[in-house]
């Protein structure tokens, strides 16, 4: 099951540039959540806050708080402990190039001392399932790489592997930004599936997207949080005038 | 709007008009083809020159004897190098053993954690080790091993080609993890892989072929070397089971004999040679053949 997560006064910085500031945000279990905003507003940095990827390039800094259900982020959870509960896919498909389609999937578990032969085949099938790739992939498992698949295949297969360490919530940064629009349709309504059992706040710049998706839009502007609601006030009736300039095209 | 910018860009093109394709390109485009052809010859023609002088010279002195016995004393013809290839081997193993394991770690500290001052420390000390002349190494060797141990040893020939291995494999490891992408190692983040096992069984799993190429590099390049088994290998005329007794190696008996003025000595220099340069091959086929077949993959 899903987790919710609360963000307060959350600032983030790149060595001296600050990209965040004073985000707060609650975002419910179960729930798909959207950001949108135009390039560079910090979107990504911050949902790479909340599984504490921002930290692992040099000379990058957070400060706040972060709750994800009953783990404190940035305070007393180890970071790969907080990234087995958080699953993330990244914006560019990122298989690993030297393993073959079944080890991608089985990686998060098999590389964190998890080695029953009989429950890692379940849970590499249960995944593709759930990503709806199983059935273009059962023959292959094992002869194939991760590499060999095309974009939209490689983008369903990270999915699955984040879904394999059966994670609460699940971070998407521009999933479908490097994939065709049949690809897209495909992994969107994955999201709309997987919001059943997993929290999910995707980035994104289709703002069709965000809403086709999301409940709950967030929309940024230049590190700062300018509003977030229900996506249809997002999207018909926002309250702050620059997220109406945004949403209806007059900006970015 | 996008459209509004992309027309305004299109009016702004000055128009460019594209000279035809004349006589003098199409000599020159052909020039120049030749040349690099001509540079991938003249590079090939030294290897295979001395490949065939050496077969030349070398394959009539080969036969069982020199390949299973050792050298006979001066003024008897027949013997041969075994002790020699075999020590050649052992000293090899031993220098493998040291320096692939130290130079591998010491690649992945300097891609991985050395991003900073420590790196470039170890970095610029490495290339300066790299560039130390061999013999000189056999003297730090000798200093290190056979002064303590107070006799000539395999042990200490090992311990010289090791650390003229460590800096060769370090910096081609380097090189070669860094040619991994960052969202390799982030999306073994994002799975709660921690970074010492991201490292390990992501990233130089990912990097092995290369990281293969440069550990067979540094092999083939000390495999020949005479100058620092000279004073710590030392030689040996006889079997020689014990790695902490002098022991025969291939490039000091080929040293040995090629200087010596007896005609019987010079062919079997030859010989040793060849079967070095045999050897030498053999082995890093081997591995590349053993990578390939996935016996090394999972390392």
């Amino acid at each position: 099951m899903g987790v919710g997560i609360t963000v307060e006064h959350l600032n983030a910085f790149y060595g001296k540039t600050q990209a965040l500031f004073d985000v707060n945000i609650t975002v419910l279990a179960n729930h798909a959540t959207a950001l949108i905003g135009p390039s560079g507003c910090g979107k990504t940095t911050f949902i790479r806050c909340l599984n504490r990827l921002h930290e692992t390039i040099p000379e990058a800094r957070v400060e706040g708080a972060v709750r994800i259900g009953d783990l404190s982020v940035y305070n007393g959870t180890s970071a790969t402990q907080l990234r087995r509960r958080v699953g993330m896919v990244f914006q560019k498909p990122n298989p690993f190039p030297t393993m073959s389609i079944y080890d991608n999937v089985a990686a998060g578990l098999k590389l964190n001392g998890f080695r029953n032969r009989k429950q890692l085949d379940e849970v590499v099938e249960k995944s593709l399932n759930s990503a709806a790739l199983w059935d273009e992939v059962k023959d292959a498992l094992h002869k194939q790489s991760g590499a060999s698949l095309s974009g939209g295949q490689q983008q369903r297969l990270c999915i699955a592997r984040a879904l394999a360490v059966q994670p609460e919530v699940l971070l998407m940064d521009e999933p479908c930004s490097a994939l065709d629009p049949i690809s897209t349709g495909k992994i969107e309504e994955l999201i709309f599936q997987l919001k059943e059992q997993y929290t999910i706040v995707i980035v994104t710049h289709n703002m069709q997207q965000a809403a086709r998706v999301a409940e709950f839009t967030g929309f940024f502007l230049l590190g700062k949080m300018i509003e977030f609601d229900r996506t249809e006030k997002i999207f018909t009736n926002p309250s702050d005038k620059r997220t109406e300039d945004y949403v209806t095209g007059r900006f970015g | 709007m996008p459209d509004t910018n992309s027309n305004t860009a299109a009016v702004l093109m000055p128009r460019i008009s594209v000279p035809p394709i004349t006589w003098r390109r199409r000599v020159m485009d052909h020039a120049m083809t030749g040349v690099a052809a001509l540079t991938v010859v003249v590079v090939l023609v030294p290897l295979f020159a001395i490949f065939a002088y050496l077969i030349y010279r070398g394959i009539g002195s080969i036969n069982l004897a020199f390949l299973t016995q050792t050298p006979k004393p001066v003024g008897e013809l027949g013997g041969g190098m075994a002790n020699a290839i075999v020590g050649s081997m052992v000293i090899l193993a031993i220098a493998s053993l040291f320096g692939v394991p130290l130079g591998i770690g010491a690649g992945i500290f300097l891609s991985e954690y050395g991003r900073n001052r420590y790196g470039d420390i170890v970095r610029f000390v490495s290339d300066v080790l790299n560039g130390v002349p061999s013999i000189v190494i056999g003297i730090v060797a000798y200093g290190l091993v056979v002064l303590p141990q107070k006799h000539f040893s395999a042990l200490a020939g090992g311990v010289a080609l090791a650390i003229m291995m460590i800096p060769t494999i370090a910096r081609t490891t380097e090189q070669m993890l860094l040619l991994v992408p960052q969202a390799i190692r982030e999306a073994a983040y994002g799975l709660g892989v921690s970074r010492w096992r991201t490292t390990l069984s992501i990233t130089l799993r990912t990097a092995t072929s290369g990281v293969i190429t440069g550990v067979m590099l540094a092999f083939a390049r000390v495999a020949g070397e005479t100058a620092p088994l000279l004073f710590t290998a030392f030689g040996n005329q006889y079997w020689n089971w014990d790695s902490g007794q002098p022991t025969a190696a291939l490039s000091l008996q080929i040293f040995t004999y090629a200087i010596s003025p007896f005609d019987e000595w010079h062919r079997q220099a030859w010989a040793g040679a060849l079967v070095l340069i045999v050897l030498i091959v053999s082995a890093v086929a081997a591995v590349r053949i053993a990578v390939k077949h996935g016996t090394l993959a999972g390392a």
